[in-house]
């Protein structure tokens, strides 16, 4: 037993690209009292790649680290990554039936029983912590800043299986980022897929994908994307020059992982959020945040005139001079 | 598109098969194109995603195994979350890619390549070497200018890792591949 409320699954990403979508995730739970533990000696879920291979190699490479979880006493993992979560809970899902869990257990050294559920970070903290707690743990309000949150394609999708949030229109970022005083867009295009793990492949139909949700967030006024993915954060922020050149135009938007926000509002200190792992820069987006406006009323009549008016332009500009 | 013989050429084996591996039920399609509609990939498909189920009702095997489409579907479930008789499309589309592979028709796709070094990734220590990845990814396609304009994108950031990230239990891993191949999968 390891005083754990959740296991927790950081994922492959967690050790490279994401870094600190993992490092923030971390300090968010410790700043809000979540009590996780890592998965021991957890392996990789198999992603995408191994459910278009065989859905029993790919329930049994998840199932390994169910069954660690359960080893650990324990019936719930969390997880930052989507693409795990997917995974994990299509394993669960499928090796309630008998005849499959045998197949994928007869994979495995240590059999899953079937006692765990997976969620993701990000249901664990509305569902669970709440937005009251997030709330009042609020110590810098995100006020000022004005974001796109991006749920990506699988986090909510298919809904049978996922059980979370609205299918077409999730809003549990939405609700946090408010809760924390920032500014949320209307984002029309949260859940389409930004060209997911195609990038190496296909990075042209990855940079029409992302450039096509780079592109409406400018045009909304954002000052950043939100997303709870890492192959969704990769594909906007890294490849953001590709998607650019694809669309022909040019985008300066910093993408953040929706735990560095909330990490920032929660107290934790830059280093741990890892900012400066973001591609595009983040300066000027974090800049906004808590600067003093001359006058409120004005400034919503600002936000409203942009809106209608050049899309983000003439906000890039006031907040440069910011 | 082309016309389709039916009565020459319908493989009813093959209908047989996709129904039992994704357990759905391929005549509640009534082709009216939700999937394609909502599908993002479309530009990119050679067949809409409609008509893949069309012709796999039709049992058009060999049309439906070859297409490029199946290696261009991210499984991101549009199609199965708007499906208005509930079938799982995205399901149907993963069983095609498991008989495509199986029956030899994927050849050397570069999605397939990419899929298929990643799953060495994991086999051999137990957690994806993202780096490492990419390079048996450019090593076997011999496309050499992968990605190279992120290179100094990435690099600097220092999240790269340059080593991969072995788990201890790397021979249950094995093992889980080698039950895997001894009942007969991959191809």
């Amino acid at each position: 037993m390891t005083g754990a409320t959740y296991a927790y699954y950081p994922g492959c990403s967690g050790l490279g690209t994401s870094k600190e979508y993992d490092s923030s995730s971390r300090a968010v739970c410790r700043a809000l009292f979540m009590k996780i533990a890592d998965v021991p000696d957890w392996s990789c879920c198999g992603s995408t790649p191994a459910h278009t291979v065989d859905h029993v190699l790919s329930s049994a490479l998840s199932a390994r680290n169910l069954a660690l979880v359960e080893s650990m006493g324990l019936d719930t993992v969390v997880t930052p990554c989507p693409s795990c979560l997917t995974n994990l809970r299509t394993a669960c899902h499928r090796m309630e039936e008998d005849s499959f869990r045998d197949e994928a257990n007869a994979l495995l050294d240590a059999p899953f029983k079937g006692t765990v559920t997976a969620k993701s970070l990000l249901q664990a903290l509305i569902e669970d912590v709440g937005l009251e707690m997030i709330a009042a743990s609020t110590v810098k309000p995100l006020t000022g800043l004005k974001v796109a949150p991006y749920y990506g394609c699988i986090m909510n999708r298919p809904p049978e299986l996922m059980r979370f949030d609205d299918h077409e229109n999730p809003v549990a970022m939405d609700r946090i980022l408010t809760a924390m005083g920032a500014e949320v867009v209307p984002f029309p295009l949260k859940v389409e897929c930004c060209g997911a793990s195609f990038g190496v492949p296909r990075s042209d139909v990855v940079a029409k994908l992302s450039g096509r949700l780079l592109e409406t967030a400018r045009e909304l006024g954002a000052d950043a994307m939100v997303t709870a993915c890492p192959l969704c954060q990769m594909n906007l922020d890294l490849r953001q020059e590709q998607a650019a050149r694809a669309m022909a135009t040019s985008f300066s938007m910093p993408v953040f992982y929706f735990t560095q926000l909330m990490g920032l509002a929660l107290g934790v200190s830059e280093a741990e959020l890892g900012f400066d792992k973001i591609c595009v820069s983040p300066a000027r987006a974090l800049s906004l945040i808590g600067a003093a406006k001359p006058d409120a009323g004005k400034s919503s009549q600002e936000a409203r005139a942009t809106k209608t008016g050049q899309g983000a332009k003439p906000q890039a500009q006031s907040g440069g001079q910011a | 598109m082309d016309a389709v013989n039916l009565s020459a050429s319908y493989d009813a084996a093959f209908v047989d098969h996709v129904q039992r591996e994704s357990g759905q039920s391929l005549s509640r399609c009534y082709q009216c194109g939700n999937c394609t509609a909502g599908c993002p990939y479309t530009f990119a498909y050679d067949i809409p995603v409609s008509q893949i189920m069309r012709l796999t009702q039709a049992g058009q095997k060999r049309r439906v195994l070859e297409c490029g489409s199946l290696w261009m579907c991210a499984t991101c479930e549009s199609c199965t979350t708007r499906c208005p008789n509930g079938i799982d499309v995205a399901r149907v589309m993963d069983v095609l890619r498991h008989i495509s592979r199986r029956e030899g028709f994927a050849a050397r796709r570069p999605v397939k390549v990419f899929w298929d070094s990643f799953l060495d990734s994991v086999r051999k220590h137990g957690r994806v070497f993202e780096a490492g990845l990419l390079a048996k990814y450019v090593a076997l396609t011999g496309r050499v200018w992968t990605d190279l304009d992120l290179a100094p994108r990435i690099l600097p950031k220092g999240k790269l890792s340059l080593t991969p990230h072995p788990i201890k239990g790397r021979d249950e891993m094995e093992k889980i591949f080698k039950r895997f191949e001894a009942r007969g999968g991959r191809s």
